[in-house]
């Protein structure tokens, strides 16, 4: 393991049960929201305040509408013909959604880690580079360096990139690509993290790598994490949701989420007497 | 500080560990101020020992309560899952032995209320005993050192013996004068509950011999090598 990601001290770390100070602030607040693929509704008057800094996990079975619904969060389904939105998803109480909202600017505050890792078929310090570039974030060339280098520090991938910056990213691991995707991502500063099964494609060492560094990521950035695999969301998260047939069934603290659900549904789920 | 960090499961199998400790520690302490009270005649400690088990049943709570998110959200296997299933049953363990100071300290008080029956001479060995298998379990555990459980398992028959020694010699205190009938039945009652703390400690050793080895030496101890 790198021990770069290992930094909390021990007072420092709680779970979000055991805080004396109250929730976290909401970042992300949807109310009411309908999606729909043509004439098929995909989610169904779904509202949850996700908060700040903390890791969320959406579970469900397949076709629940989580991924779906993670997309909604910064629009990435605008790209696909024939869907509907109806409904609001307020990040830091502005309404995504709004006529007018740059698209853009909205993906570049929330950024998205996929499935499969799809780096450039450029060297690793392109692909991290890629995204200061053309937003025009680099001051100068020393300026670019640094951030490539500390979005690779902050993936903890640094360590094992370093010294071939400029060969390319397809040479890399499975895990490794994922992680500088992750880096490329942190790279333009976003503040919200969607991940949408990072670590599916992963074997069971880098997907703790991956695991460990959304722990550290969360400092940082508020992360929302889907994940067909129940243990991985136990695992991660601070607030799980369960998603059933396009509706959001139950959201609460993760360890009430594994311990003592509050509906049968979600208890059937968790402890797969499902279906 | 930016936010903060769900802990890393090694860290709060770290945590567990501290937490446990503190538990026995506490135990320990509670016994060893039953019987000072007993050895000094000492009232206000005795009602101290009996006002104070709040921390100690706190702490088994928040025990239980963490071995069953850790069993929950991570799912653990081999060595972390024998040390968890471990830590729920060394905690009740500890929690038994914080309940018998509280026994012991009831028959102090009643003991006090008469005159000494003899010289207390091996029931305060008991204590020490009984204190010193408590330490060495717990520390065989934080160690995962078998060889100081497996002592722990050897010392609980001197502790047997001494029981039944304090038996005996009070037997014959109460047979010659009845009035002692009373307060001796009090110290037999103590050297029962002393004997029963190392029944626990007992009980913790193997536990560690459980987590550490994966064997099981419950019921034939004596099966084990040091």
């Amino acid at each position: 393991m790198s021990t770069d990601i290992r930094m909390a001290p021990l007072s420092d770390i709680v779970r979000p049960s055991d805080r004396g100070s109250g929730p976290a602030p909401t970042k992300i607040a949807v109310k009411g929201l309908d999606f729909h693929y043509g004439s098929k509704r995909a989610l169904e008057n779904i509202s949850v305040d996700i908060p700040a800094n903390l890791v969320t996990a959406f579970i469900g079975p397949s076709g629940c509408g989580k991924s779906t619904f993670l997309r909604t969060l910064n629009r990435m389904n605008d790209i696909i013909p024939g869907t509907r939105v109806k409904g609001q998803v307020l990040i830091d109480g502005h309404d995504i959604y709004r006529p007018g909202t740059d698209v853009v600017a909205l993906r570049r505050r929330v950024g998205m880690v996929f499935q499969k890792s799809n780096p450039f078929p450029k060297s690793i310090f392109e692909n991290v580079a890629y995204g200061l570039r053309v937003n025009g974030l680099a001051r100068n060339r020393a300026h670019l360096q640094a951030r490539v280098e500390e979005s690779l520090k902050a993936a903890a991938i640094w360590d094992e990139v370093k010294d071939r910056l400029h060969e390319s990213a397809l040479a890399l691991s499975g895990g490794q690509q994922q992680r500088l995707c992750i880096a490329r991502a942190l790279a333009i500063e976003p503040e919200i993290l969607l991940m949408d099964e990072p670590a599916s494609a992963l074997d069971p060492i880098a997907t703790q790598r991956i695991e460990e560094l959304i722990y550290h990521l969360k400092a940082t950035y508020t992360i929302v994490i889907v994940t067909h695999n129940m243990q991985q969301a136990a695992r991660v998260s601070d607030q799980t949701a369960f998603f059933w047939l396009g509706r959001l069934v139950e959201f609460g603290p993760t360890d009430k989420i594994f311990t003592n659900p509050a509906e049968k549904l979600t208890e059937d789920y968790v402890t797969g007497r499902f279906g | 500080m930016p936010e903060r960090l769900v802990p890393h499961f090694q860290e709060e199998l770290e945590q567990l560990k501290t937490r446990l400790l503190e538990m026995g520690g506490l135990a320990e302490d509670r016994v060893r101020s039953a019987v000072e009270a007993l050895v000094e005649r000492d009232a206000p400690l005795v009602e101290r020992v009996l006002g104070g088990d709040g921390p100690i049943n706190q702490l088994h709570i928040e025990i239980d309560s963490r071995c069953f998110k850790l069993l929950a959200l991570y799912q653990p296997m081999a060595v972390d899952l024998r040390a968890i299933v471990s830590a729920v049953k060394i905690n009740t363990d500890l929690e038994r032995v914080g309940d018998l100071a509280i026994n012991i300290a009831e028959a102090v008080r009643r003991y006090l209320r008469h005159a000494p029956v003899k010289e207390l001479i091996d029931i305060p060995r008991m204590a020490d005993i009984a204190q010193r298998m408590l330490r060495n379990a717990l520390d065989a555990y934080v160690r995962r050192d078998v060889p100081l459980a497996q002592g722990v398992l050897n010392e609980d028959d001197t502790l047997d013996g001494l029981k039944t020694q304090v038996f005996r010699e009070l037997l014959t205190y109460m047979l010659q004068d009845p009035s002692t009938i009373e307060p001796a039945l009090d110290l037999i009652l103590i050297s029962r509950h002393l004997e029963r703390i190392g029944d626990h400690a007992t009980n913790v050793a193997e536990d560690v011999i459980f987590m550490v080895s994966a064997r099981d030496v419950r019921h034939h101890a004596g099966e084990v090598e040091a």
